[in-house]
């Protein structure tokens, strides 16, 4: 039975979790993660889900339990934010050149220092060349439906890679909203039980998993992740159009356009700020303003192809970053960059809300202002903006 | 073979082990390493229905390096520091699958579990996972090129312990790595010597037995390491147990047992047998055999019963 509860973002990542039937749980508390490892805790002491759980003391030792547990060949599940994202980045890469399927919310958080507990992309985005697919959320009902879509994906022998589910820093993991939670018999249709053939520790037909390797063989073994990574382009595309069939909820899988067709200006985002923009585009647009918005769902693999079309079909593109690579920009913008190579139009990076600072409708006004007048112009006055900076001009 | 170390009966004998080889000739260890005398014997007595976990260590490198791997169970390479939680997780993914009755058991070094792995140990055995945690001791970071451990005894060369004009070898001794497991109440603790091959098996069989958390140390030294006549290498490991430098106890559930008394031997005459002892003065030399009796007050005075 379909029912609809009021929950935290935090929550439905953990709800996520139940209903993928997760095998074994391994989880460290950190700000603003905590009430996954609570809810799960509680899933699991009360019976409701039938999991192994590894309380551990650590992240570093909470990635290496779900690497070694999926490797086991069980269906594994973690949850962290920024120290402790940053402290599991060495165990990432194994997850990715193992093709291990390991699904991950991170609670997107600032990277210390100085240490802060809000929201920005500088824990996830540094994560970005261990083979993990990353995606960014929206809202609590997107993060449910993500949990148990990335375990679709992930486990997809085409793609046989880790997911990150990210989502902001309180924006979501402690706000409330309305929640549709599937009936698990259904999820069941949907996710069948995870059947490891590629990865697995069993005596009966031993398979060895990580042997010291020398030159002769790591490159073939990076070209494979590379070419997992290529895969799940299609397979996020799949993935998302068989959610919608089942569940009644389209997500457009590698992005979301909104009022993009006719649009002189396009601003793309990701995480909980294009529901801001989504309300400035709508604003401009009642103003006669040719806006559109691009929700950039997955980093990693980047919708290289969608972005190009969308380029095509506008003047100036304006990408908006919630961390910076000092001294060059936004690793998104930097993405778009790379994606629009040969490219003409104006593309601008947009740097705020970096250590959780809001964002603003004026803020998101500013951004489509500067893009509106590169499009007019055809030529951007700078590259890189950024946005509500004391003592900084935009 | 000296078969009345104490403990109980002995279980189980070297003839009595199966011919079969899990860990199989062909490796690549140094001539006269002790790591393949702990491992060969145990994956005999943990048999085929065995997973095992190598950290980034000399046994990995020579026992695991592909296309040429000399396991014949499955093994899983995650890390360095992480040993412990990588058995665990393992061992609780195969549970959850209806394997649970595999062994499944962590080989690492001492700098592995003394220093950069004690944080992933301490908490495998304090949620007292189903695993078996093997450190084989060579006192320092072989793998790496002889570098110092928080295991590595007092005067010991090392290349980051070198005799300089100033120092000259290790300043700190031996850190006591089976007290701090000990401390972890958990089922079985054991501390081995291959130079005392029947205790160590009697260990390994039961540990195998016992459920929970599991955690032997065993002594195996390092010809290239210690700069010592490969042909000596089971004679060092029974002198570092006869000098009381390596006592041979078992706790289990907290009951302390030790194997065997030692003899008190002069340290000086295991010291002399090493290059990495060779610079020690009369006055360093004293200061281990010192340390040797402390270390055997005190373990003497853990007994319980």
């Amino acid at each position: 039975m379909v029912e609809k509860r009021v929950v935290t973002g935090n929550y439905a990542a953990a709800y996520g979790a139940l209903l993928s039937r997760v095998d074994l749980i391994a989880a460290y508390p950190i700000t603003p993660q905590t009430f996954v490892v609570e809810h799960a805790s509680e899933f699991v002491n009360n019976g409701m889900l039938d999991a192994e759980f590894m309380r551990v003391e650590s992240e570093h030792s909470a990635m290496s339990a779900c690497v070694s547990a999926q490797a086991a060949g069980a269906r594994t599940f973690t949850a962290t934010a920024s120290q402790g994202l940053a402290l599991m980045h060495e165990v990432l890469f194994i997850a990715g050149s193992a093709h291990l399927p390991i699904v991950m919310p991170v609670i997107n958080r600032t990277v210390a220092g100085p240490i802060g507990i809000w929201a920005e992309h500088n824990d996830t985005m540094p994560q970005r060349d261990t083979g993990w697919l990353q995606c960014y959320i929206e809202s609590n009902q997107e993060v449910l439906d993500m949990v148990v879509q990335a375990y679709k994906i992930a486990e997809d022998k085409r793609v046989l890679l880790p997911m990150m589910v990210n989502l902001d820093a309180f924006i979501l993991s402690h706000t409330v909203e309305p929640v549709e939670f599937p009936d698990i018999s259904d999820v069941d249709k949907f996710l069948p039980k995870y059947k490891p053939e590629h990865a697995r520790l069993w005596p009966e037909d031993p398979m060895i998993i990580g042997s010291f390797s020398p030159p002769e063989y790591i490159q073939e073994i990076r070209f494979q992740t590379d070419e997992s990574m290529h895969n799940s382009r299609e397979v996020v595309e799949e993935g998302n159009a068989d959610f919608a069939k089942a569940f009644g909820r389209d997500y457009y899988g590698m992005l979301e356009e909104y009022q993009t067709d006719d649009a002189d200006a396009i601003l793309v985002t990701l995480g909980t700020v294009t529901s801001t923009a989504r309300a400035v585009v709508n604003e401009y647009r009642s103003q006669g303003k040719k806006v559109g918005l691009v929700k950039l769902r997955f980093f990693r693999p980047y919708p290289t192809e969608r972005i190009r079309k969308i380029a095509e079909k506008t003047k100036a593109l304006g990408v908006y970053d919630r961390a910076v690579s000092f001294g060059t920009g936004g690793p998104s913008w930097i993405d778009a960059r790379c994606a629009l190579y040969g490219f003409s139009l104006p593309v601008i990076n947009f740097l705020a809300g970096l250590g959780g600072r809001d964002v603003s409708e004026a803020d998101v006004k500013l951004m489509f202002d500067i893009l509106l007048e590169a499009a007019s112009k055809g030529a951007a006055k700078k590259d890189v903006v950024w946005i509500g900076t004391r003592g900084v001009e935009p | 073979m000296d078969r009345n170390t104490g403990g109980g009966t002995i279980a189980i004998r070297i003839k009595d082990l199966p011919d079969e080889e899990l860990f199989t000739a062909g490796h690549t260890a140094c001539p006269g390493c002790g790591c393949p005398i702990v491992v060969r014997a145990a994956m005999k007595i943990f048999g085929k229905n065995t997973v095992c976990y190598f950290p980034a260590n000399c046994l990995l490198v020579f026992g695991a390096t592909y296309p040429k791997d000399a396991f014949t169970v499955p093994y899983l390479h995650v890390l360095f520091e992480n040993s412990a939680v990588c058995a665990a997780g393992i061992k609780r993914g195969l549970k959850r699958l209806g394997k649970g009755d595999t062994n499944v058991v962590a080989f690492a070094g001492d700098g592995g579990t003394a220093d950069i792995g004690i944080q992933a140990l301490s908490g495998a055995a304090e949620r007292n996972e189903d695993i078996i945690y093997i450190c084989y001791d060579n006192e320092a970071y072989m793998n790496t090129g002889i570098q110092r451990s928080g295991s590595t005894p007092f005067g010991a060369w090392t290349t980051t312990t070198p005799v300089g004009s100033k120092i000259a070898g290790k300043e700190g001794f031996k850190k006591d790595i089976p007290r701090i497991m000990i401390a972890h109440d958990v089922p079985y603790v054991a501390t081995a010597s291959i130079g005392y091959p029947a205790d160590m098996l009697k260990k390994i069989e039961k540990a195998r037995d016992i459920k929970g958390f599991r955690y032997l140390q065993i002594f195996a030294p390092c010809p290239t390491g210690w700069r010592f006549d490969t042909a000596k290498t089971v004679e060092l490991a029974k002198m570092a147990v006869d000098t009381g430098l390596w006592t041979l106890y078992e706790a289990e559930n907290g009951k302390i047992t030790i194997n065997k008394k030692p003899k008190m031997t002069p340290v000086a005459d295991y010291v002399r047998l090493q290059g990495r002892f060779r610079h020690m003065t009369e006055e360093q030399i004293a200061k281990l055999q010192k340390w040797a009796h402390r270390k055997w007050e005190r373990d003497s005075a853990m007994v319980t019963e």
